[in-house]
């Protein structure tokens, strides 16, 4: 006890010292507290990389495109009485309404993210388990075998699913060889394909957020249930399944979130039909070069997103508080 | 003051330093466009470094240029394309001077060019092109009649087309090229702004959308010369490279292109220089790399794509030379036609009908 007082006091000391104690005076004059400074950092990354972005599009979004650098009006302008003149141009909202394609892109989007979702957790569940499970030096290496395909590039990842999948591809050379088929299967430009680059490609961020819920569960609550009777499938659904509520959660919003938006995967791997919001986005900016137009589909999507997540952050503190 | 004055010197001289030490040329060409030693044999004859980077689409150039700051130095829109760039006034005007070589481009090629770039003040052409079919022989002889091989029905006709399904057609991801085509089957004029007559388009690629395999603006080059697809509808030199890749592999697939009958869209593509190109001195002394006729003979030799350089023509093999697919014969030059660029509005009228093609939405 003496000890950590004695400890807590010298550290106590050196934040008296004489540097320290001046700059908390000279920022506490301009309004800073410690607390505050420590909070600052994440609060400048938000704002330099989240909020003001999205108030460049947010921005672009109510302007109208031209055929000009850069390709939209803009909204503030001087006339000639010296005058600002602010113009907000609603219409390209109101466009994403008019024509269902937007609203069926956006659809498509969700309902492919949200199978690949369910895809990552049904195979990354048992692997985050596995790995959870294991003896403590095997843990770091089999952590290390999730990790090791980010050490290749992204793309390169997604190009070699083609090489599986292509009519003369590993998989039907395999397949015609062994007698199986006797003509290709079509896989490449299919939504199975699609699905395969997605579910891949994320399952990493799946097992991840699992694994560190899962390590954490106290193996005597298991061995209790046991005790009193409980067969290790009750076990599971009562016990394991349900404190590992925030994990899946976590691993699903990581999944799910980034795959309504993914572009390159269909791009690859999809079949032209493959209609995804991504696509849209792109066909607006570039085909269309209606820069407005695009940032409006991308807000839209922001907030469809934002709304969910926010919800469940919601849920998960006000369980946080009961419990 | 005089800090001001100390530090100015110091900046002059350090941007100067930083200019002199960085004697680069970014270029932004399409993929597959130059011959193998044209990057090399440049820099060493003058010295400077070359920045190479492709792409495969013209919408992703124009994204860039209309965005700003590319860093590039020279780059290569289809003349349509480089028409409405200029109106955005993304591009610096060519100082002729500078170019020793531009005598040697052909006089009715640049008189065409004129029509969108008055004075020829912005572009200069670097390979010409036509949009055709190219396809995969003797699995194409399999399946259709002699007579509708080397016509649009090959890809229009939902017959036609329903045979050679099976074995994979492909179109260009490029919705001006594929609907003037459909437009040019039908009979009507492929430049037009009328909306009905891309809705009968629309109609015509959506009878036989299901005979298309994918829509992509490169792959096709590999897939044709490996056996995995058939029949492409695909720029000339692309699909000659194709042709040269299948007959190296030595895998008995031999491809061929053709312009169809029915007549095909000519393209040039142009060099360019962005206004706020860091190395404007050198763009000019790439272009004019190009311009010599030993140069744009070589690339054309190695791409199969018909330069517009009257100095060339003595240095440019037989076989490209004499191959109606690269440079056309005076009867079917009569039959091709060349693309404007269209208003904004009908822009977006055509991407929407290229969506509801592709998806069915």
């Amino acid at each position: 006890m003496s000890s950590t007082t004695k400890k807590s006091s010298f550290i106590k000391s050196i934040f008296q010292a004489p540097p320290f104690r001046w700059t908390k005076k000279l920022l506490g004059k301009i309004g800073f507290s410690g607390r505050g400074l420590v909070i600052a950092v994440p609060t400048i990354w938000l704002l330099v990389f989240f909020l003001i972005p999205f108030l460049v599009i947010a921005k672009i979004s109510l302007s109208e495109a031209l055929i000009a650098r850069p390709p939209y009006s803009s909204l503030l302008e001087w006339d000639s009485d010296g005058l600002l003149q602010i113009s907000l141009n609603f219409g390209n909202y109101y466009y994403l309404i008019d024509d269902a394609l937007y609203i069926i892109a956006y659809l498509n989007s969700f309902k492919i993210a949200t199978i690949s979702t369910i895809f990552c957790l049904l195979i990354g569940y048992p692997i985050a388990y596995y790995i959870a499970k294991s003896p403590e030096n095997k843990r770091n290496i089999l952590l290390m075998l999730i990790i090791l395909p980010f050490w290749t590039s992204f793309l390169l990842r997604v190009y070699s699913w083609i090489g599986f999948f292509k009519a003369n591809g590993i998989i039907n050379a395999a397949l015609l060889n062994l007698g199986i088929i006797s003509e290709p299967l079509i896989m490449l430009q299919t939504d199975f394909a699609v699905y395969v680059g997605i579910v891949y490609t994320y399952l990493p961020f799946m097992i991840l957020p699992l694994y560190s819920n899962l390590v954490k569960l106290d193996d005597i609550l298991l061995e209790a249930s046991a005790d009193l009777g409980g067969r290790p499938m009750i076990s599971f659904f009562k016990i394991t399944l349900p404190l590992s509520v925030p994990g899946i959660i976590a691993g699903s919003m990581l999944v799910l979130i980034p795959a309504v938006g993914e572009f390159v995967i269909p791009a690859l791997l999809g079949g032209p039909d493959t209609l995804m919001i991504g696509r849209v986005l792109w066909d607006e900016f570039f085909s269309n070069r209606d820069w407005p137009v695009a940032s409006a589909v991308s807000i839209i999507m922001l907030v469809v997103l934002i709304l969910p997540v926010m919800w469940i952050q919601n849920k998960q503190n006000s369980n946080l508080g009961e419990s | 003051m005089k800090y001001i004055k100390l530090l100015s010197a110091v900046a002059v001289f350090v941007a100067s330093a930083a200019y002199a030490e960085e004697n680069v040329v970014n270029i932004y060409n399409w993929s597959d466009y130059v011959a193998e030693d044209t990057i090399k044999n440049f820099e060493k004859s003058t010295g400077i470094k070359v920045v190479y980077d492709v792409f495969d689409s013209n919408e992703l150039l124009e994204s860039k240029m209309l965005s700003g700051s590319s860093g590039y130095d020279v780059v290569v829109p289809s003349f349509q394309f480089m028409a409405r760039q200029i109106q955005a006034g993304v591009f610096l005007k060519i100082d002729k001077p500078l170019l020793t070589n531009y005598k040697n481009l052909d006089k009715n090629i640049m008189s065409i060019l004129e029509g969108n770039d008055p004075g020829n003040a912005y572009g200069v052409p670097y390979m010409m092109f036509t949009t055709g079919i190219g396809y995969n022989i003797e699995k194409v002889k399999e399946r259709i009649s002699e007579d509708k091989i080397g016509s649009w029905d090959m890809i229009f006709d939902p017959e036609t087309s329903s045979k050679l399904a099976d074995c994979g057609i492909t179109l260009l991801d490029a919705p001006t090229e594929i609907m003037a085509a459909a437009l040019n089957y039908l009979g009507k004029d492929p430049t037009t702004e009328n909306v009905e007559d891309l809705k009968a388009a629309m109609e015509l690629t959506l009878s036989i959308r299901k005979n298309i395999r994918y829509f992509h603006s490169s792959q096709y080059i590999n897939d044709l010369a490996n056996g995995d697809i058939c029949v492409s509808v695909g720029y000339s030199g692309d699909i000659f490279q194709a042709r040269d890749r299948a007959a190296e592999a030595k895998q008995g697939v031999n491809v061929t292109y053709v312009i169809p009958k029915e007549g095909a869209q000519v393209g040039f593509d142009m060099m360019a220089i962005p206004d706020d190109a860091p190395h404007k001195e050198n763009a000019h002394k790439f272009i004019n790399y190009i311009l010599e006729g030993k140069v744009a003979a070589d690339i054309s030799n190695y791409v199969f794509y018909a330069n517009p350089n009257t100095a060339a023509n003595e240095f440019v093999a037989k076989e490209v030379l004499n191959n109606p697919g690269i440079y056309p014969p005076e009867d079917v030059k009569k039959k091709l036609f060349a693309l404007q660029p269209k208003s904004s509005r009908y822009d977006r009228t055509l991407t929407r009908a290229w969506t509801k093609i592709k998806t069915g939405q």
